[in-house]
């Protein structure tokens, strides 16, 4: 038993799946602990759903294998469906039921036992915060309301393992963040949480982030691990006059792999951010652009997601070619 | 198993009774579709426009054009004056049939001879056509006997003819009159059926692909099967209740006798509505929205009708298209219930129905099944 907690909850060893020719995942490896939450990032397409799917059962994988809650997914795909919750990117509970009714249901369906359903549907009530709209139709709930009720219902049986394909989107700022707390408490539980996402800033609310490009993945790390390490350089805020002008001038200098626009500032990225940073303030100097600042950031998540896409991008355009 | 069948079963007839449209789509239409097709679905021929030219003008000539106008098969909608006139009433359809008694007519009758009238018919609806030509026939034949009749007693015998005395003795068994509507109401009884269990069912489970649900419950540990029986188990009761309700109509409205078992017509309606919920999830499983499974069923939903023996003889089809009615249910379930409903008939006469309903359901479940699986990676 005691193995079994300490056990990872996901195990996912060179997981590929192919539509035809198209390779929507590419030897994916990663671990989920018991209790974690891990967020997966990519752009449209990278293959963040498809690997939700492909856990859930819901996709047969074409290569490698996966382990969730201890068992295999190909081999009892029913018994690993009896732990784990899922929340697909789109609403999908009877909107012409209402909200006991929906829980009534999927309880029903999940095999929860008679004598705890009400407990369990209590509980559900409480945590979404539908306490006195037990009775309404789910057509009548607003957006983040209906998201709650969604996690409360992959939720009903208790389960080990909670797949969250894009919970957030379409809701709004408020109920997002209360959703988040909503996942920190079902972690601090000992559910482990697989969600992915493309609002940069919930990264930030992950235990770990994985990075994901073309079906691949492209890092792998703590939020502040992946901020230091992936982006292959250090990171300057330089403010100026004329920004225009003055991304012509710094991109030339030596040292400097980009530069992008953030604001009314640039990020430049470079091997050396303290010597870069007293080159371009001297250059833009000598070309009439005087008073620029620089200094040294962090990166953003938006920082790092920019520069790993791009890379991923080269390295795919590389490879193919 | 059971207790996730009972569960989906629960939801579904919980959204049934939050439906309000769909109990009114459920009972209304039927019953209607009922009444429509118990009125207007007839072979048989009643108040043919008739336009009439009476040549002769003798009281021969008008008794013979009273036993038209006086017969419910006919209605004299021109009496003309001309042969122009007449030719014209059918061209406009004015008239479908005209009739002219030619000039010299009585005098042949009087005479005892034949005495031809002429009649012209418009052959648009050859069916119509044919069956008014019939019974023209008939009035003018009893039109004859009579007055030949008559002259022979006035005459006692003076002209020494004896009288002919055809008499075809004719009986139609199961519908003596040969009333067509008894003949239809059973059949539209399978048809209705057929359409509101085809569609219910594949809209059903599209509309569960299509918001996401299905997925929602594919993550749980339901399996396939389960989920079949739970989605499909409803609208085989509705099926059952359905057929009953538009019997009834027929039964209590139209009048159509019920002279056989049943329990073999429930056993029937059940084999039926096995390839008809099939056929349903059939369609289910090639449409991922509400819209291409319309256009399928309209798809598949006409030619069974067509092919089944409804309206249109089977007998009377191309070669090909008499073995492509073996495929069709409908056209055993049409068998099925017009043997139990007019003719009696028992298990021993209808088991080769049966067996066939059995196997193309049992066929198309497999395949709705395999497909159904497939569908879902």
């Amino acid at each position: 038993m005691m193995a079994a907690q300490s056990a990872p909850a996901i195990v996912v060893d060179k997981l590929g799946k192919r539509f035809g020719t198209f390779s929507a995942l590419d030897a994916v490896s990663f671990d989920v602990r018991r209790g974690e939450i891990m967020g997966f990032l990519g752009p449209n397409g990278a293959g963040k759903s498809t690997l939700i799917r492909v856990l859930c059962g819901l996709l047969r994988p074409s290569s490698g294998r996966a382990v969730v809650s201890g068992i295999d997914i190909t081999q009892d795909p029913e018994a690993v469906r009896k732990r784990i919750g899922y929340m697909s990117q789109k609403f999908s509970l009877y909107s012409d039921l209402s909200v006991v009714e929906n829980l009534r249901f999927f309880g029903g369906i999940y095999g929860v036992c008679p004598g705890a359903i009400n407990e369990r549907i209590r509980f559900a009530v409480d945590m979404a915060g539908l306490q006195g709209r037990e009775t309404s139709l789910v057509s009548t709930l607003a957006g983040g309301w209906k998201q709650r009720l969604a996690l409360g219902c992959a939720i009903l049986h208790k389960p080990d393992v909670l797949f969250l394909d894009e919970p957030t989107s379409g809701v709004d700022p408020s109920s997002r963040r209360r959703f988040w707390t909503l996942i920190h408490e079902l972690s601090a539980g000992g559910v482990s949480v697989l969600v992915s996402t493309h609002y940069m800033d919930e990264a930030e609310y992950c235990m770990r982030i994985a990075m994901m490009a073309a079906g691949r993945l492209v890092a792998l790390g703590t939020p502040r691990e992946l901020r230091q390490q992936s982006i292959g350089g250090e990171l300057l805020e330089l403010e100026c006059a004329n920004i225009g002008a003055a991304m012509d001038l710094v991109a030339k200098i030596p040292g400097v792999h980009d530069v992008a626009v953030f604001g009314d500032a640039l990020h430049l990225l470079v091997d050396d951010g303290a010597e870069t940073a007293r080159a371009a303030c001297a250059l833009l100097a000598e070309h009439g652009l005087p008073g620029a600042s620089a200094r040294q950031i962090a990166p953003s998540m938006e920082d790092m997601f920019v520069h790993l896409v791009r890379t991923a991008r080269a390295q795919g355009a590389a490879a193919g070619t | 198993m059971f207790g996730r069948i009972a569960q989906l079963l629960i939801k579904e007839f919980l959204q049934l009774k939050r439906d309000k449209s769909a109990r009114f789509r459920l009972l209304i239409p039927p019953i209607l579709q009922m009444l429509l097709f118990g009125y207007a679905a007839t072979f048989e021929v009643f108040n043919v426009a008739t336009a009439i030219l009476d040549q002769d003008h003798t009281q021969e000539s008008r008794a013979l054009v009273a036993a038209f106008v006086h017969s419910s098969r006919f209605e004299v909608t021109t009496v003309a004056a001309t042969r122009k006139e007449i030719e014209n009433a059918v061209e406009v359809s004015n008239a479908q049939v005209a009739i002219v008694v030619p000039p010299g007519f009585s005098e042949l009758l009087l005479k005892g001879q034949s005495a031809p009238i002429q009649v012209l018919v418009d052959g648009t609806n050859s069916n119509t056509a044919l069956i008014a030509l019939g019974y023209i026939g008939e009035i003018a034949n009893s039109f004859g006997q009579a007055h030949a009749l008559d002259l022979a007693q006035r005459s006692g015998r003076a002209l020494g003819q004896p009288l002919v005395h055809v008499d075809v003795a004719r009986r139609y068994w199961y519908n003596p009159n040969l009333n067509s509507r008894w003949f239809f109401v059973p059949g539209v009884i399978g048809t209705l059926v057929l359409v509101t269990i085809v569609n219910l069912t594949a809209f059903a489970i599209v509309r569960e692909r299509e918001v996401g649900t299905l997925e929602q419950l594919l993550v749980t540990p339901i399996r396939p099967v389960e989920f079949i029986i739970g989605k499909t188990l409803p609208f085989f009761f509705i099926g059952l209740v359905e057929v009953s309700i538009v019997a009834g109509v027929g039964m209590l409205w139209f009048k159509i006798p019920f002279v056989g078992n049943p329990f073999l017509l429930l056993a029937g309606t059940c084999l039926f509505l096995l390839g008809t919920l099939s056929i349903g999830l059939l369609i289910s499983t090639i449409c991922t929205t509400q819209q291409q499974a319309f256009a399928s069923n309209f798809f598949v939903l006409n030619p069974m009708f067509i092919l089944s023996g409804f309206s249109f003889p089977i007998s009377s089809m191309p070669h090909v298209l008499q073995w492509l009615t073996l495929l069709d249910p409908l056209r055993y379930y049409l068998i099925i219930i017009r043997g139990t409903f007019l003719k009696g008939v028992g298990i021993d006469y209808l088991w080769p129905q049966m067996l066939a309903l059995a196997t193309i359901g049992l066929i198309l479940l497999t395949l709705s099944v395999m497909r159904f699986r497939k569908s879902l990676d």
